[in-house]
């Protein structure tokens, strides 16, 4: 029931705005979303925006979970060289 | 597609999951929580979250050091049967049109469903939005055009949106039967039973982006339950998990907002001053949990003429209705407050289906029977 997705916005008329899902033009209100601007992604839920996504925090969340598979993938590597043990 | 693709990559998730994993094993520092050997047990509040949940298998490799629950969290689960009664019995007068979203419309009342009571000729209309609700007035003005106000705090600012705009158009044959309900005060009923054991909550994604994620401080203040809110991706939920079990572990219970780029803190003024300027809060009957104080919304008096329930007077033989035998041995109720798993509901899968489903957490896609039972697992 509150499923929302993000959706890019491609044009604005008025309180009204064109988004696209894969490759299909929709119309949805911004009443919710005023600050929205063309080439913002919005979470849209039964037609309307409700939150602009911050496209800052997404690159800051993303970069954290490339940090921990990172430091994850490279401890276990450092295990595996510890386990074999030296010259193996 | 931009913010899903990238948090499913399957790596990062496996790398989360040995984390959380890891972290589940190290004894607990805080002894609020007792037997550790029964796992941390994290109540996922939303709907969307348990589907996802079931669909990317995370409760089963979680288990059962990290126990997921489903929470309430299903705003078509929730509404009681006294509601279903009342809407079909308006979808029945003459010269009514019931508009209202998919969801709603196999959901059972005490005797039907909507979707039965338009097969016996009452006069029932799926929309997406409330604004094609709002359309079907503008476009049928002899007709009084009902809106089902159903969900929680995403949904409801969008039915204030065309209420407003009802009012500032002067449509006239346009109201609205409210049943929105709100999400904090359904979480404090559910611990305040005390009938289930809850080390940490999934925080509901779309909801905090209207809420913000204070809404959900006064859990660990009050409680002393964390609460990481989630987005719908398999990495935003096992980052949420990973941060809750941290807490749980480190007995350091706080709010986290693991889903930054569609959350603030303050949530969505727009919508929180629509919402106010709509509805007030007002007691709220839900499905499993009962009456709630302040866990509902209804009309302002200065919008009391979009209200469908001061506008129709619904015969009260409609109203006064008589259980199913079937109906009674449904435990929606106990599924609905964490307290029994689908599978251990004695209809589930045998004569409940959600071909013929028989309560509500079967009928809609985000219940957690029709969770279980499409995505297959069996009890342990």
């Amino acid at each position: 029931m509150c499923l929302a997705v993000p959706l890019c916005v491609k044009r604005i008329e008025g309180v009204m705005a064109e988004v696209e899902l894969s490759g299909v033009l929709r119309q949805v209100s911004l009443m919710l979303t005023p600050e929205a601007k063309v080439g913002d992604y919005v979470l849209v839920h039964t037609g309307f925006a409700i939150s602009v996504i911050d496209e800052q925090e997404a690159q800051v969340t993303l970069a954290l979970l490339k940090e921990l598979e990172e430091a994850g993938r490279q401890a276990e590597e450092d295990s595996a060289r510890t386990d074999r043990g030296p010259g193996a | 597609m931009k913010y899903t693709d990238e948090y499913r990559d399957p790596a990062t998730a496996q790398r989360l999951i040995s984390e959380i994993l890891a972290q589940a094993a190290v004894p607990r520092r805080s002894n609020r929580v007792q037997g550790s050997a029964s796992g941390i047990r994290i109540m996922e509040f939303c709907g969307g979250h348990t589907h996802a949940i079931m669909r990317y298998g995370l409760r089963q490799v979680l288990a059962p050091r990290v126990v997921m629950t489903s929470g309430p969290g299903c705003p078509v689960c929730v509404t009681a049967d006294a509601d279903i009664d009342y809407c079909i019995a308006l979808a029945h007068l003459p010269g009514v049109m019931v508009a209202t979203f998919g969801d709603m419309i196999r959901v059972p009342g005490t005797r039907s469903s909507l979707q039965e009571a338009r097969a016996a000729g009452a006069s029932v209309h799926i929309v997406y939005s409330a604004l094609d609700a709002l359309e079907l007035a503008r476009k049928e003005p002899q007709r009084a055009v009902v809106m089902l106000g159903i969900g929680f705090e995403t949904t409801a600012p969008t039915v204030a949106a065309s209420l407003v705009q009802a009012r500032d158009e002067g449509i006239g044959n346009y109201t609205v039967y409210c049943m929105h309900k709100l999400t904090p005060p359904a979480m404090r009923g559910i611990l305040d039973s005390g009938e289930v054991r809850v080390d940490a909550i999934l925080g509901p994604g779309h909801v905090t982006a209207i809420t913000g994620w204070r809404a959900w401080e006064f859990l660990p203040q009050e409680y002393g339950i964390p609460c990481a809110v989630s987005g719908f991706e398999p990495l935003d939920m096992l980052q949420a998990v990973r941060v809750l079990v941290q807490a749980v572990v480190q007995g350091n219970p706080h709010v986290a907002n693991a889903y930054p780029r569609g959350v603030t803190a303050e949530g969505n003024r727009v919508a929180q001053e629509l919402m106010e300027q709509v509805f007030q809060v007002s007691p709220a009957l839900w499905r499993g949990l009962g009456e709630i104080p302040a866990s509902g919304l209804s009309l302002r008096p200065e919008y009391a003429a979009y209200d469908a329930r001061l506008a129709f007077s619904v015969p009260a033989e409609l109203l006064d209705l008589k259980p199913s035998e079937m109906h009674r041995g449904c435990h929606c109720s106990e599924v609905l407050r964490g307290m029994m798993e689908p599978p251990e509901c004695p209809l589930f899968r045998r004569v409940c289906t959600p071909a013929q489903p028989i309560g509500p957490c079967m009928v809609s896609a985000e219940g957690a029977c029709a969770a279980h039972y499409r995505y297959g697992e069996t009890l342990s």
